[in-house]
Formats: C-alpha cells, structure tokens, sequence
C-alpha cells in the first residue's frame, strides 16, 4: 500500500507527518518504506538518517549527434516541440535543460544521425533507517526538471507493506509524479488563506487523478475556521488536528523524531494509521 | 528598473508574508507572483483585477477514435506514459502528455491531432501598493516555468507602462525549473529561511543555484526564536558561503490568525520596525543601485 503525503502550501508539515508516520508504523510492527520525493528539497534523511546506503545516479537520455552522418537538414529542430535543438549546416546544438528525453528527434533525422547517451542529472538513495527502508532522490542543483527522478524513484520502490512517499509541494508535474499510483492521498494543510486556498488546488488535484484525499491539519489553532468549514462542506475526512506546539517544533528544530516522545503527535499518528490501514477512505490515483 | 526575487528552498518560510510587508513599505512598486503552482501574494495585497490573459502550454496530443486502428505503434513509442489502451483502440492521459508529438510522428494513420493547452491565466490587479501580477496554472499542469517566465514578463511591462522603478517577485518553493525561471533577469534575491534542518539544507542548495546562476544573495532568518542553536548554524552556513544575512524576525503565534484579515506583517507592532530596517538594508544593496549593471544571466529556462 502506497500512502502519499502531500499538499499545495510548501512549509505545512508534510515531512514532519511522513517521517515520524513511517517510524510509527514500523514500531507496530508494520514493513515500511519512507521514500523521499521532494527532490529539489530533501529533508526526510534529517529525520531518519539511513546507514547501509547505497547510491547511483540518475540519468536521461539526451540526443547527441554522431559525427559526419549529418547533411543539416534541419529536421530534428523542426520536429522538437520543447525548442531544445538548433540545427545549423554544420552543427547541431541540444540544450540539456530544455529537453524533455521524448526520442522524437532521432525518428524524424533522415540521416540517422543522432543517437542518445545518458546525461546525469541527480542521485537515487536507498538505505536502512532501523526498521525502516529508505529511499529519496535528490536532483543535482542547477538541473530544472525533477519530474523524470520522481517518476523512477517512485517505478524502482518495491510495493511491499506500507510505503510511505514524502511529496514535493505545489499542483504541478512533480507532486502528480509523487502521487501517481497511490492508494491514498494525505494532504498536510494549515488554517490559513495561503492554506485553504493551496489546499483546494490539491484536492483538484486528487479529484483530477481520480482519488478522493484525506486531510491533516497541522497548527490547527493558528489561524481561522475556513479551512475546517471548507473541508466540512466537501465532505472530506479529516484524520487529525495538531495544534501548534513550541515543544514539537524544537524537538524538530533539533532533527529528531516527534512520535517517540510526543504523546499528542503520537495519539495522532495512531489515529491516521489505524484510519489508513483499514483503507475505509480514498481510492486509487489514477 | 530594478528586480528583486525572494526563494527560500523549503516552502513555507514565510516569503510570501514578506514579499507582500516589503511591497506595503516600497509602494507604490509592482508585486508578482512567480509560484503559479499555489499562488498566495494577492490574497494579502488585495486590489481587483483588471487585466487577464490566458496562458497556453504547447499542445496536448488527440487520438480520432475513427481512425485508430489500435496498432499500439503510439502505445509502445512514448516515453511519458500517456497513452493508454482502451480496447480494441488507444487514447491519450491528458495529464501524463507532454505535448512531444512523437506519436504524431509515429501514427502510420493520421490517428494524431494536436490540441492547443489552455494551462492556465495570468492576471494584473490593481492593490493598495500599486500593481500585482498574479498567474494561476491548472492544477496537474507542467511546463510552469514557461508561465513564471510570463508572469516575469509582464511584470516588467508593468512597471515600465507604470514608470515605476521597482518590482518584487515571490518566488516558488525548490530549486528547479520554476525556481530558474523567476531568476533569469533578477537584479538582486532574498532568501527567506527558517531555523530548521530542513531549512538550512534547503538554504544551502538554495545558495549553490545562486552561485551558479552568479547572483547577489542576501538571507532573512524568519521564525528565529524558534531555535537558537539552529539560527547559529545557519549564520555560520552563510558565512561560508559568502552570503550575507541581513537580520532575523521572530516568530510571532498571532501572524497566522492576521492574515486571515488581510494584515501583513508590517501590521504587527513587533514585527514592523523589524521589517523596515530589513528594507532599508535591501535598499542600500550595491545591486540595486540605479543605473548598476545587472548581474551576468546564465542561459534562461523559458
């Protein structure tokens, strides 16, 4: 079973609930992955640092030319719909950056005369985190597309137990790639306007996707009561409040788990677990 | 005309709280926001909106149900995984489709038309503080560096058309395409960081982009009385670094509940003299100097 933490806000608490989710569910005995989707920003390690670990790198096929077979004809920059290729007499230019890896290019040159080679752009990790297995994916600062290491570190983690998968924020490619598949969706969110507001674009989101989501509000007394009449009115369920604590966000200030000594978070994480594992709610991401 | 960008890294350190305090203290200036994914500025700055563009991103591609002769030949050939069969024939996942034509490309019979892909708005308001773009990208929607890209745009139409000297962007969270396309004419950036672990490690691969991309940084510790220990790292991070921290905020519990009604920051007594002389020292940067050279651009993602 597939659990993604999620939500359209940034700085809700997602990694906070995903990390000391998975710990709990490993202390009740549960196999558990904790996968580390944020990418651009990866946190989960700061929490549960892994020892046994393992890298590679991540790379993408990226058209190259092959030398003399090229009459620069021009094809290859006219088929590419991302304007990653320029093609002049004598040479053929791809930007990195722009190209999205569709292989399109190499059908449309007559001449045969491009061929792909892998280009790196990030760094897969797996490891152990006592119980629990770890993996994330971290993309190589000055690289912009982080959807292709999502979607593989996603592909390549066993679907065995419950994996829990932190996801990047925001509505757009790289949260679908994080919730693509899953067999539910928990959105972190806040009682605020910026809250509410992201919060609503995630449950589109999910609703584009074809599942129903499950809520947390974390902070639920800083701030107002949109959130909750909103959630309410849509009918979504909401697996718990956690209030604002000074003693939760120094215990996170110091990079460790919450769940073993926080009774309240705790109290929570039981309650989402036993919501979720008996997988009354939701519905497959499509 | 002078840009100044705010990033953070982790999400939720407080750059849109602010971006909008700075706007309220350098109004009249022009204000927009370059997290189309969640964007948030113009919930604080109010105004109405009086200008609005749709945004296309490239096109989506069509299966005529007529004449697929469910071949698979589309099917096998894209990488995206966006086409899906729906027996005897096959049909495009309009979220998974990037738009790459190479199935158009692939289909021996005309099966393949391409869609314009309406991703998207772009809005002017006008606010208390002056003016305020704003983008809204439909939620599954990519390619939202393009339309931070116009939202930058436009903001620098704006101020031109409105002889104003200044404008403020609010970047998105991370560090990837979005994050690249806010940077790419930026005089000056901000970046707002919380004492946490995650907001240093964050912070620091925050500060390599901008190494890269060679633009003066500045760094804001919001939040910082949550922890002592931490904002001392974070100091000693930016000193080797070579950025320059410029004050801390503290965290004040009754923010949240504020915004609801609209207040900024700069409307809390604590927090308002904090904010000036953080302006002021944004203010006095070499960078922002009229008539300075803007720093060295990087080759853009659009």
């Amino acid at each position: 079973m597939r659990i993604v933490i999620a939500s359209g806000k940034g700085g809700t608490g997602k990694t906070l609930i995903a990390t000391n989710l998975a710990w709990m569910l490993a202390e009740v005995g549960v196999d558990t992955t904790y996968v580390d989707a944020d990418v651009e920003a990866p946190n989960g390690h700061l929490f549960l640092p892994p020892t046994e670990v393992t890298t590679s790198r991540f790379s993408s096929p990226l058209p190259t030319l092959k030398e003399a077979t090229c009459s620069g004809c021009g094809e290859c920059q006219r088929f590419c719909a991302f304007h990653a290729i320029i093609a002049t007499t004598d040479k053929v230019l791809v930007f990195p950056e722009l190209c999205h890896a569709c292989g399109g290019c190499l059908d449309a040159c007559p001449d045969n005369a491009l061929e792909e080679r892998p280009r790196e752009s990030g760094t897969l990790l797996r490891g152990e985190s006592g119980r629990i297995h770890f993996r994330s994916g971290s993309l190589d600062v000055g690289e912009p597309r982080s959807t292709p290491i999502i979607e593989t570190l996603i592909a390549e983690t066993p679907d065995t137990g419950v994996v829990v998968v932190d996801s990047p924020p925001g509505t757009s490619c790289s949260a679908v790639a994080a919730m693509k598949g899953a067999d539910q969706v928990v959105l972190v969110t806040e009682p605020t306007p910026f809250g509410l507001h992201d919060l609503q674009l995630a449950v589109e989101l999910c609703r584009k996707m074809g599942c129903s989501p499950s809520v947390i509000v974390n902070r639920s007394d800083l701030g107002d009561t949109q959130v909750q009449r909103y959630l309410e009115a849509q009918s979504i369920p909401v697996l718990a409040q956690i209030p604002f604590d000074r003693t939760l966000s120094d215990i996170y200030a110091r990079s460790e788990l919450a769940a073993p000594t926080h009774e309240p978070l705790r109290q929570a994480l039981r309650k989402i677990i036993s919501t979720v594992l008996t997988n009354s709610i939701g519905g497959k991401a499509a | 005309m002078k840009v100044i960008a705010f990033i953070s890294g982790k999400g939720g350190t407080g750059k849109t709280s602010i971006v909008a305090s700075f706007a309220r203290l350098a109004a009249p200036v022009v204000a927009a926001d370059c997290d189309v994914d969640a964007a948030n500025l113009a919930l604080l700055l109010g105004g109405t909106v009086d200008q609005q563009e749709r945004f296309f991103a490239g096109e989506l591609a069509q299966i005529d149900p007529d004449r697929c002769t469910g071949c698979g030949v589309c099917f096998e050939r894209c990488r995206f995984d966006a086409i899906r069969p729906v027996d005897p024939i096959f049909e495009i996942d309009p979220l998974a489709c990037e738009g790459c034509r190479v199935c158009l490309q692939a289909c021996e019979f005309d099966a393949v038309t391409l869609v314009n892909n309406e991703a998207g708005k772009v809005m002017v308001q006008t606010a208390p503080t002056g003016a305020v773009i704003q983008a809204a990208l439909e939620p599954a929607q990519s390619n939202s560096g393009k339309l931070v890209t116009r939202v930058r745009v436009l903001a620098r139409e704006k101020a031109g058309s409105m002889e104003l000297e200044l404008v403020l962007l609010d970047g998105p969270p991370g560090i990837g395409c979005p994050v690249h396309a806010t940077l790419a004419d930026v005089d000056l950036v901000v970046v707002v960081t919380e004492p946490t672990p995650s907001g240093e490690h964050d912070l620091a691969r925050g500060l390599e982009l901008l190494h890269q991309f060679r633009r003066p940084a500045l760094v804001i510790i919001n939040k910082a009385d949550l922890s002592a220990t931490m904002v001392k790292r974070i100091h000693r991070l930016c000193e080797s670094l070579d950025a320059e921290v410029i004050g801390e905020l503290p965290f004040v519990s009754t923010v949240p509940a504020a915004l609801a009604q609209r207040q900024t920051m700069v409307d809390d007594e604590t927090l308002r003299p904090l904010l000036e002389a953080l302006w002021a020292r944004i203010q006095s940067h070499p960078a922002l100097v009229p008539d300075s050279e803007p720093a060295v651009v990087k080759a853009a993602t659009p």
